[in-house]
């Protein structure tokens, strides 16, 4: 190689070519440069021997210690399978006064709990089960279809008017859109369920006649007592809760357009006992309240 | 434009109009429908195009002088480009970052959805800031260290305007929605086509120039600037083979399917971060380090081994992308190996360009633009090291599908790419618009800080971030269920993401500050034109080419 001129700082020559004043030292490779390159070549030498690493045609060198990847992924699947198999099966099989009478098995639906309803649950009734509007606060205790263990994991299996066959159906009808009733007594029926949770929901006569356009249109599905029926999914209307909202607006256009939810049918997608273990832990968020 | 002779006008003028006719097909074919507007979006910016060259039709044919000295229109126009693509692309990075912080900043818009913006801001920085900056550079670089003036004054221009019309197709297409979902390979059949014929041109400037060069060697920084074109048209063929399902529609379908498709794409996007993003910007640090330090690089023998170490192992290394999936055990086994190695030549290039500082140091202390440079040196042996790392199986079992690789990739794009662009513009700005300096080395000064402290604050956000991430998906309860909801994980993002998004907008004002730091000194060139102030004396140019049409 050329040498050329002599570099004041380091000492080395140049290899005498020059690019537009660029020059370049003729600094060997430094040696643990080298170093490092026979090492990483060991490495490789050593791992493909002992792993799975090469082409030959229609197989591979399969390495010295028998390393397969999908036989340790179905080892493990199958191991983890076995020690979830180990409290499942007893969900599976005891009823449910039974699994809530033993603590041990209460803590696997806890914390099994928490992960199954998150990554299916969520998404509707927040991560806190706090819902939202259109769905249900799971923590304020007021059910729709029972608060049961058994009930719950009736619903959560064929969903609320969803497209099982043996969905749950309930519908609150139109009542301003389709007719039934006029304005006046919109506005007096919303005055009279406001004012069943709250005080100075309207005047006393609004309040009065509303009470006759309930027992009048409302009672079949939520009672007598507007306390709602679990047969035909209707709320309780005398607690705090709404689950479209509270307000004036809220509830004259709940009873003008009417309302149908919509809950899927986990039995889809879920296990009985997946089912079960959330019925369980669905049921206790309000007992933590 | 002027400088353009009479045959160049002419034959530039024919590419506007076909370009355009093949616009105004599209835009007849995709009536109603995305692919129409991506017609349009060709045949507006061709007929702009077209008016241009006419209204410069009359000027004066260039006399011969002309060829007395190098070309460098196309690399002004080049470093304008890239910084208007540095500043609209890191923009849109922060909202996509924003977006994930806070949801609601879509606002309902389909095209601002966070699945369109994303390849915006991926394509805009690679493909625009960097792809532009690479073009740019690349042209200066190569006439410089080869004593050559480019072949002819049309070729370049096409590939700089015809890059830009790809990242324009590419970028207009994904907000309307049109993709082939390869990551880094998102753009449809015809832009890729239309990216094919830009590349050859580009590579074709290469070679004609290097084959008229006076210097009797080929400098490093060709050899990597060459690396970077040849195997960027090699991966972008391959990976983009499709079928479209007819020539008036956007859609296409991939040659590849399954897990062949899988290593398909992550042999190219791998060594899209290889030859785009670190060969190119290799090349680009072998010029402006040594010429701005002005000390000669450390060692030429090991410019060599880590040339072809680098160029030989990256090829490799692509199915570390999919460790534990369905490719055969293997292939990650071989990805896993040659990543793990190709540490020793990355190293060998971030040593041989800090070495090169050994006797300029107290330039690097003064000078914000080498310090870009020297940080950038710095950054690239942090993420070799770190991807090397992520290469080992048992690491990635954790890393994979997580915040890491997004801080992993941004240690790179920002504390690499980015800064050693950023330095190298600097560098050369003042010697393109012929000045002493450039407009304020205070605001370079101020680029520097913003720009190393958003990418610290961006790389240790994702780093906590995709760590808690990675071990909250892989703990189990000791009942054997997993510990952690997918939810509990997005909300244990949350503050990182805040922080991310905070670290990118340092990032984003550093580049606004660098664009109008670059805007002013062309604006300073203007207003005293004709005062030749300074910058860089050039060796004279080699053997003169001949003016194309005589």
């Amino acid at each position: 190689m050329d040498v050329g001129r002599r570099d004041p700082v380091t000492g080395r020559t140049t290899t005498g070519h020059e690019w537009n004043g660029i020059e370049e030292l003729n600094t060997p490779v430094p040696k643990v440069v080298l170093f490092f390159l026979a090492i990483g070549a060991l490495f490789c030498l050593g791992y493909w021997l002992l792993m799975p690493a090469w082409p030959l045609g229609s197989t591979y060198t399969k390495g010295l210690l028998g390393n397969d990847q999908r036989r340790i992924v179905d080892q493990e699947v199958a191991t983890a399978k076995a020690q979830r198999a180990a409290w499942l099966d007893k969900i599976q099989a005891l009823d449910f006064a039974a699994i809530k009478s033993d603590p041990v098995l209460m803590q696997d639906v806890t914390k099994a709990g928490h992960v199954l309803f998150s990554d299916n649950c969520a998404a509707c009734h927040g991560i806190k089960a706090t819902g939202g509007p259109g769905f249900p606060d799971l923590t304020a205790k007021s059910w729709l279809w029972g608060g049961e263990p058994e009930k719950i994991a009736e619903t959560i299996g064929i969903g609320i008017n969803s497209t099982n066959d043996d969905t749950r159906v309930s519908q609150m009808l139109a009542f301003g859109r389709d007719g039934i009733l006029d304005r006046q007594k919109i506005t007096d029926v919303v005055a009279y369920v406001r004012s069943l949770s709250m005080p100075d929901a309207g005047s006393a006569e609004s309040i009065e006649a509303g009470r006759e356009v309930f027992a009048g249109n409302c009672v079949a599905c939520h009672g007598k007592d507007a306390k709602g029926m679990h047969e035909q999914g209707a709320p309780d209307l005398t607690d705090s809760h709404w689950i479209y909202g509270g307000t004036l607006q809220d509830v004259y256009s709940t009873v003008y357009s009417g309302r149908q939810g919509h809950m899927p049918n986990w039995n889809a997608r879920l296990t009985p006992a997946e089912i079960k273990l959330l019925a369980l832990y669905v049921g206790q968020l309000g007992q933590a309240k | 434009m002027t400088k353009l002779t009479v045959t160049e006008r002419q034959i530039g003028l024919i590419i506007c109009l076909v370009v355009a006719a093949i616009g105004l097909a599209m835009a007849a074919a995709g009536r109603g429908e995305p692919f129409g507007v991506q017609g349009f979006t060709v045949l507006l910016l061709a007929l702009a195009l077209s008016g241009f060259i006419i209204a410069r039709w009359d000027a004066p044919p260039p006399d011969r002088s002309l060829l007395e000295h190098y070309y460098d229109d196309p690399t002004k126009v080049g470093i304008v480009l890239t910084m208007f693509w540095a500043v609209i692309a890191m923009f849109v990075g922060v909202w996509v970052a924003a977006l994930l912080a806070w949801p609601e900043l879509t606002f309902d818009a389909a095209w601002a959805s966070f699945g369109r913006l994303r390849p915006v801001h991926t394509s805009g920085v690679i493909f625009g800031f960097g792809g532009n900056a690479l073009i740019a550079t690349s042209f200066h670089v190569l006439q410089r260290t080869s004593r050559a003036r480019l072949p002819d004054q049309l070729s370049p221009w096409f590939v700089l305007i015809g890059y830009n019309l790809f990242c324009i197709v590419a970028a207009s297409g994904y907000l309307l929605g049109i993709t082939q979902s390869k990551e880094y390979a998102e753009p449809e059949w015809y832009a890729d086509l239309w990216l094919v014929i830009v590349w050859i041109v580009y590579f074709l400037i290469f070679v004609r120039t290097l084959a008229r060069r006076k210097e009797p060697h080929i400098y490093v920084a060709n050899w990597y600037y060459m690396a970077f074109i040849l195997v960027v048209a090699i991966l972008h063929i391959v990976n983009n083979l499709a079928v479209p399902i007819s020539f008036g529609s956007a859609k296409s379908y991939s040659a590849f399917s399954g897990v062949q498709d899988a290593m398909t794409q992550w042999w190219y996007g791998h060594n899209a971060v290889a030859f785009f993003l670190t060969s190119g910007f290799l090349g680009m640090m072998y010029y402006y380090l040594p010429k701005r330090a002005g000390r000669p690089i450390f060692s030429y023998p090991l410019s060599l081994i880590s040339f072809w170490g680098i160029t030989f192992m990256y090829m490799w290394a692509g199915s570390h992308h999919l460790h534990y999936t369905a490719l055969p055990q293997w292939v990650q086994t071989l990805g896993m190996t040659f990543s793990l190695v190709l540490l020793v030549p990355s190293w060998a290039s971030a040593g041989n360009a800090l070495a090169t500082l050994n006797g300029a140091w107290h330039k690097v202390r003064d000078d914000a633009t080498l310090r870009f440079m020297m940080v950038a040196a710095v950054f690239y042996g942090l993420s070799t090291f770190e991807g090397s790392f992520m290469a080992i199986r048992a690491v990635n079992s954790v890393s994979h599908y997580t915040d890491w690789t997004i801080g992993h990739v941004h240690g790179g794009a920002l504390g690499w790419v980015a800064m050693i662009t950023f330095g190298s513009i600097y560098a050369l700005v003042p010697w393109m618009w012929k000045r002493p300096a450039i407009y304020s080395p205070k605001l370079v000064e101020v680029h520097f800080w913003l720009a190393l402290s958003g990418t610290i604050v961006y790389v240790f956000s994702m780093w906590n971030s995709g760590i808690i991430q990675g071990l909250m998906w892989r703990t189990y309860n000791e009942n054997g269920t997993l510990a952690y909801s997918f939810l509990d994980t997005v909300e244990a993002m949350h503050p990182y993401y805040i922080a991310r998004t905070f670290g990118g907008l340092l990032f984003l004002l550093g580049a606004i500050v660098g664009t109008y730091n670059v805007l002013m000194t062309i604006r300073q060139a203007r207003l005293e034109r004709g005062v030749e102030a300074g910058g860089e004396v050039d060796l004279p140019l080699g053997r003169p080419a001949a003016l194309p049409g005589e």
